[in-house]
């Protein structure tokens, strides 16, 4: 049939299996929100910012593994997309965007709101386009998606200029590939992975963001059962097992747990899967796994020996590798590991007793995450902003199943949270915890107004300390504690505010009043605020001071760090 | 000298593709010495040809980052003894007439050409290996260099190869 550009873009999204975007409208793309107006099988959800669409678009993918869409206008509308594209690109996120740009006879004239958005968002995607013909739109957009979703995930950019949107040509459905098969390991290589993993007396598996959705979460644990090894993960590798496993570390890293951190270091084989070896998990890469056997799974072939030599460097589909050499791993039992790692958990462990005991019945972040913890209904999605609170609910939530855990790793965006939990409920439908501090939630709390609008359901607990936490530990530590600019101290009342967006605000000052906030909260169908006071000198702990290794693991305050002008 | 080394690209013969190889060279902090590009046998296809210093890791993170790059079909490192390197240099310097013989010697001895001529300057085409050209610059310093522009290097492997069908 022939369609018009526009037409094509909403029909081809629907054949690419989409049923949610998130957007904004402007001049150069009426047509394509004319074709979504007559598109019933596209839910469109408006934001208040293009930023806050792209963040939506990221958590919903995050939440489900889907697609994530998100479209915007031409100039601002496009460059408002930058900081969300580079966040999904940072962490192998798929998401496709969609912009407008001025007829092709406006190019390249600074015409009004004319900007070269796949110059700019070159590095920050996996691929862009620039579509200058009607009759190569529908193949773009289906190459977009098979972009995005292939190998190693990520964002797409497809620029549509108005008078493409307005051209019409013909038009056929066609069926989409369900998977996109990657290349499997050879029986050599798997072989030789399995030789490594039966030799170790001392192993650790290692899971990262690319293992997280991959469903491999029991086979882990069985593996880690049958040999006898410990769990640990990075950051985006959180939620992929579940906490309740005992053979689970938790997080290592700059502020990861100490046990998982410590007994990363003394293994001496290292299973890899789907990390890439960030410098915030290393720490000093030259320090980083010294004489430790390193085997490292992964889709992407650029990431072997790309921050660390690995022994074996498997770049294949992950899943099929990681099972296949299970099934070569033979039943061992270490009694020193297990003693070792003992030592260190119930080291851990002290330094919990003795946090615990300083807290006394303050409302500590540790309190916080208790109630979250006992509170939250099955299935939570935890998504967060990013700062002290995101590592202290990277360290302290207990996930029960994978792609709960929402929250911008490799980039860092303040102010992702509140889209992408918008994002991921619409994508989920399922309850929604936002953990966010004073600073980052200042950023983009406009997207309250979409919350609202669309009565979307989610506690946003505000860990309210009037400070920019992290920067201000780091001052503290490494810069004499001169708090340059960091003591926020606004007189903004986030109760008054979260009621003049139409949404319900509370305040807690105890951990009473959190619980009791908490619960009531839950039960709101529509976002609740709950501005939460905790102490601006709350630290997270333990911490790896930046550039240094795992030996320099501070674990109490008083422990300084050792120079100035860190990275 | 030993660090050095050349890589030839096939990319897809669209607008942009040459902009989305360089910008990676400088988001990944790849610092290049020459890079050409130009129509090769297939109308499909342009072939860029890299030249560039760095140790195995910058040769091995800077292959496995270009092959990423969904317009780049074909990468291949080309090693010295295994293939034909050249490159075309014009230079152009002062025509003193104390200098004219040596100038004329040399261009004899490196099969250069002079391909234009006035009373008080002169441009001379060069070709050849890069190490040649930067040997004919070299002679020519004391006679006064006005100007030179070289193409960078273009290479093929030696016997009957193609990249494009490896």
């Amino acid at each position: 049939m022939k369609l018009t550009g526009a037409d094509i873009i909403a029909r081809t999204l629907v054949e690419q299996g989409v049923t949610d975007v998130f957007g904004y409208p402007g001049g150069q793309v009426i047509n394509i929100y004319d074709a979504l107006y007559r598109e019933p099988r596209l839910n469109h959800i408006l934001t208040a910012h293009e930023q806050g669409a792209a963040h939506a678009a990221d958590g919903y993918s995050r939440a489900t593994g889907k697609v994530g869409v998100c479209i915007a206008t031409s100039g601002p509308g496009a460059t408002n997309l930058v900081t969300g594209i580079a966040t999904a690109m940072m962490d192998s996120i798929p998401m496709v965007a969609i912009t407008g740009n001025v007829p092709c006879s406006l190019i390249g004239k600074d015409s009004f709101q004319e900007i070269d958005i796949t110059g700019i968002t070159l590095p920050i995607t996996k691929h862009n386009y620039f579509v200058n013909d009607v009759t190569k739109l529908a193949d773009v957009i289906r190459e977009a998606f098979r972009i995005a979703r292939s190998g190693r995930p990520g964002p797409v950019l497809v620029d549509v200029p108005k008078d493409v949107q307005i051209a019409s040509c013909e038009w056929e459905e066609q069926p989409i590939p369900e998977k996109f098969p990657l290349p499997l390991a050879t029986d050599a290589q798997i072989a030789k992975a399995a030789e490594l993993l039966n030799a170790a007396k001392r192993p650790y598996i290692y899971i990262g963001g690319g293992a997280a959705g991959l469903g491999l979460g029991s086979a882990i644990v069985e593996l880690a059962e049958r040999i006898d090894a410990y769990i640990g993960c990075t950051f985006m590798g959180l939620s992929a097992v579940n906490d309740d496993c005992d053979r689970f570390l938790g997080m290592q890293g700059m502020h990861g747990h100490y046990a998982s951190s410590m007994a990363q270091k003394d293994a001496d084989l290292i299973l890899a899967v789907g990390v890439r070896f960030s410098d915030r998990a290393t720490g000093k890469v030259s320090a980083y796994a010294k004489g430790t056997k390193i085997v490292q799974l992964d889709p992407d072939f650029s990431e072997i020996n790309k921050n660390v030599q690995v022994d074996v460097g498997i770049v294949a589909d992950v899943k099929d590798s990681f099972t296949r050499i299970a099934a070569l791993a033979t039943a061992q039992k270490h009694p020193e590991w297990q003693e070792a790692v003992g030592r260190l958990r119930e080291r851990e462990a002290q330094f919990e007793r003795e946090q615990r005991e300083q807290a006394g019945e303050r409302l500590v972040p540790r309190r916080v995450f208790d109630i979250i913890n006992a509170r939250k209904l099955p299935a939570t999605v935890i998504a967060t902003d990013v700062g002290q609170h995101q590592m202290w609910t990277a360290q302290y939530v207990k996930f029960d199943r994978p792609r709960r855990f929402v929250s911008s790793g490799g980039l860092g965006t303040m102010g992702f949270g509140l889209g992408a939990a918008i994002g991921a409920q619409v994508a989920t439908k399922d309850p929604v915890v936002l953990v966010t501090g004073d600073g980052s939630f200042g950023m983009n709390l406009n997207e309250l107004a979409t919350a609202v609008t669309y009565k979307i359901p989610m506690v946003i607990v505000l860990m309210n300390n009037g400070v920019l936490g992290m920067v201000r530990q780091w001052q503290t530590l490494f810069f004499g504690s001169r708090y340059s600019n960091t003591v926020l101290e606004r007189k903004t009342d986030f109760v008054k505010l979260a009621e003049a967006f139409g949404a319900v605000g509370m305040r807690a000052t105890t951990p009473a009043e959190f619980e009791d906030a908490f619960c009531k909260a839950l039960a709101v169908q529509g976002p609740v605020v709950i501005d939460t006071y905790i102490g601006k000198d709350e630290f997270v702990l333990p911490m790896l001071p930046p550039g240094g290794s795992i030996e320099d693991l501070i674990t109490k305050v008083r422990e300084k760090g050792a120079g100035e002008n860190e990275q | 000298m030993s660090n050095k080394f050349v890589i030839a690209v096939y990319v897809d013969n669209q607008f942009g593709v040459l902009t989305r190889v360089t910008s990676m060279f400088t988001r990944r902090g790849f610092n290049i010495d020459a890079l050409t590009v130009g129509e090769t046998e297939s109308p499909a296809y342009s072939r860029i040809t890299i030249s560039l210093s760095g140790d195995g890791y910058a040769r091995e993170q800077l292959i496995n980052q270009m092959k990423k790059l969904f317009n780049v079909k074909k990468v291949e490192v080309l090693e010295d003894d295994s293939c034909i390197k050249r490159e075309l240099m014009l230079i152009k310097i002062y025509n003193k007439p104390e200098n004219r013989a040596d100038i004329h010697f040399a261009v004899d001895a490196y099969r250069a050409k002079v391909v234009d001529y006035t009373t008080d300057g002169m441009c001379i085409e060069v070709t050849g290996d890069p190490s040649k050209i930067d040997a004919f610059v070299e002679l020519m310093k004391p006679f006064g260099i006005i100007e030179i522009c070289r193409t960078g290097i273009v290479a093929l492997e030696r016997g009957t190869t193609s990249l494009l069908a490896k």
